[in-house]
């Protein structure tokens, strides 16, 4: 597999963060690749722009940051204004319909869905927008297997809580699968 | 063996490294961005049986592996930049009474509070200088996250081997990025256990009274022997003197025993050095940055051919310095390229190790953002007088 650069953003309590790190957990503990997550410390990790990187590789990782990502998920519009430039000719931009407006150009595949919506239509707890939004990019990207996300999910959360997760992930992964291009 | 894999941040490396050498005792206060040191600690040691101390502050804590380690525990206290400079004073008692400690300082961006939740790699003449007087210090650092648990433990080793404090200098990259570790199996790693007495209770003991190999085996403080600690200047006994023999014989063993292990503690890892023109030296995270650029141009080998011939040598033992290591690997090159986050730390080490100090050069960054492969190939390009 050729080096994944993602960046994940938003704001601050949407969860990118632990989406990222669920993403990379997944891929090291049980698809045996190798991956790097790091995110922005400091103020914007308690509101404003928020921002964690995950690189997924199959061979050794040094630089850890991402400078060009290959796939961006914005989940606010500032975060959208602030990284959209710096996607890689090519990429794949997810972002979500609520909360941004798609106006700029990029040399990217923009891709908006109701990802908020549908989980507040069908599930009513905004808490695991993370995962639908997770779903989504394991659904355009193949990543990592959906069953690796829940291993990850289960040793995480509260055993109660695990089904909701799953319905979460599956309505990300039958948006996203609408949209997959082989 | 999944239960040995593990993803986990450069922090939680440190504690698994350290647990995995047999540490039962930390103090500390937390701090950005070595706070997971201390958060993990707080978790796994009771699970243990060990003791986690949060104390009123950095002073107190170095004091408080210090009385433990008498007792003979092993012991690490973990801290950033501020926390750092109010250690200093203690540190040098652990020096002088010779207590095997360990100690991080995962670095933030200084001098004062300065950047707190940014990197930099602005402590490494403080880690050597920090604390007042004449001596010498053990400080390691390493660059992704199975060598921060390599070399955790061989901080305990060293602290052991020499009875002395060992300085692990992280720094915010490597301390909160998250990536696989692997912890080795028990046994894997040898282990340096504490050198004790085998005087008897109530017979004389003479905590400071070197063995024919030098080493000083200790007694546990408060069980069989009464003895004397005491940040003076002390005779055997280890009781207060200036008798200008036994302090200047104090002074030299404190130094001796370190610098004249240089090669004994050096760690150091090489890339591509065989044929390389140009040396980067770096360490900690910018070291990942360099390796990042120097793998790049290895696999282009088509570079290689047209003369761009890149090594890398990362430093993992920073103080003592291996000036004869460094001289020796550097002899051929054409240009040195120093790369840290400061303003030229390390630098002025490479610059006294080489032959030809004109050759070596800096390439940093002091922004609080981690140097980039490209930040590193543009000066290498002015300096090889290609332009940017």
């Amino acid at each position: 597999m050729e080096k994944c650069r993602i960046i994940f953003s938003g704001s601050g309590g949407q969860g990118i963060i632990t989406a990222a790190v669920i993403l990379a957990e997944a891929a090291v503990l049980h698809e045996d690749m190798m991956a790097v997550q790091s995110q922005v410390y400091g103020p914007q990790a308690r509101g404003g722009v928020s921002r964690s990187d995950v690189i997924i590789s199959d061979s050794r990782i040094d630089f850890p940051k991402v400078i060009q990502p290959n796939v961006l998920v914005c989940l606010t519009q500032a975060s959208y204004n602030t990284y959209s430039p710096m996607i890689r000719p090519g990429g794949l931009l997810l972002s979500d319909e609520k909360y941004v407006s798609t106006d700029r150009k990029a040399e990217a595949r923009q891709i908006s869905l109701p990802m908020y919506e549908a989980v507040m239509e069908k599930i009513k707890k905004p808490v695991v927008f993370n995962i639908c939004v997770l779903g989504v990019l394991i659904s355009l990207t193949k990543l990592v297997k959906p069953e690796s996300i829940m291993k990850v999910l289960e040793t995480r959360i509260p055993s109660e809580l695990v089904k909701l997760n799953r319905k979460a992930l599956d309505i990300g992964i039958q948006m996203g699968a609408k949209h997959f291009r082989g | 063996m999944i239960n040995n894999i593990k993803f986990i941040q450069g922090n939680e490396a440190c504690v698994e490294g350290a647990l995995y050498a047999g540490l039962d005792f930390f103090a500390g206060y937390p701090i950005t961005p070595s706070t997971e040191i201390a958060e993990m600690m707080s978790i796994r040691l009771p699970q243990i049986g060990g003791k986690f101390l949060q104390m009123e502050d950095e002073i107190a804590s170095m004091c408080a592996i210090i009385g433990a380690s008498l007792t003979g525990h092993k012991v690490l206290t973990a801290t950033s930049g501020p926390g750092f400079s109010l250690k200093q004073e203690a540190l040098g008692y652990a020096i002088m009474a010779e207590i095997p400690c360990v100690i991080v300082n995962v670095q933030r961006g200084g001098p004062s509070t300065g950047n707190p939740t940014h990197v930099s790699q602005g402590d490494v003449n403080q880690s050597r200088w920090g604390t007042h007087g004449d001596h010498a210090i053990i400080v390691l650092t390493a660059s992704n996250h199975q060598d921060v648990f390599a070399i955790t433990v061989e901080a305990f080793n060293m602290a052991e081997t020499y009875r002395t404090p060992v300085i692990l200098l992280f720094d915010e990259v490597v301390g909160h990025m998250r990536e696989r570790l692997v912890i080795p199996e028990k046994g894997d790693i040898p282990l340096v256990q504490r050198l004790k007495t085998a005087i008897k209770r109530d017979v004389d003991y003479h905590p400071y009274l070197p063995r024919e190999d030098g080493r000083l085996p200790m007694s546990d403080f408060g069980e069989d022997h009464r003895y004397n600690v005491t940040g003076l200047f002390h005779d055997m006994w280890g009781f207060p003197t200036d008798n200008p023999q036994v302090v200047h014989g104090l002074l030299r063993h404190l130094v001796d025993k370190i610098n004249n292990n240089v090669h004994q503690i050096a760690r150091l890892k090489e890339y591509f050095l065989e044929d390389a023109t140009t040396i980067l030296i770096s360490y900690g995270s910018s070291a990942r940055s360099a390796l990042h650029l120097g793998s790049a141009l290895h696999l282009a080998k088509e570079r290689r051919t047209r003369g761009e011939r890149l090594g890398l040598i990362e430093l993992q033992t920073l103080w003592p310095f291996p000036y004869g290591i460094i001289r020796q690997k550097c002899e051929n090159a054409r240009f040195i390229v120093v790369v840290e986050m400061n303003m030229g730390q390390m630098l002025h080490e490479i610059k006294l190790a080489v032959n030809n100090p004109e050759k070596v050069f800096l390439a940093n960054r002091i922004d609080g953002e981690l140097i980039t492969p490209d930040d590193i190939k543009k000066i290498i390009r002015l300096i090889q007088g290609k332009g940017v």
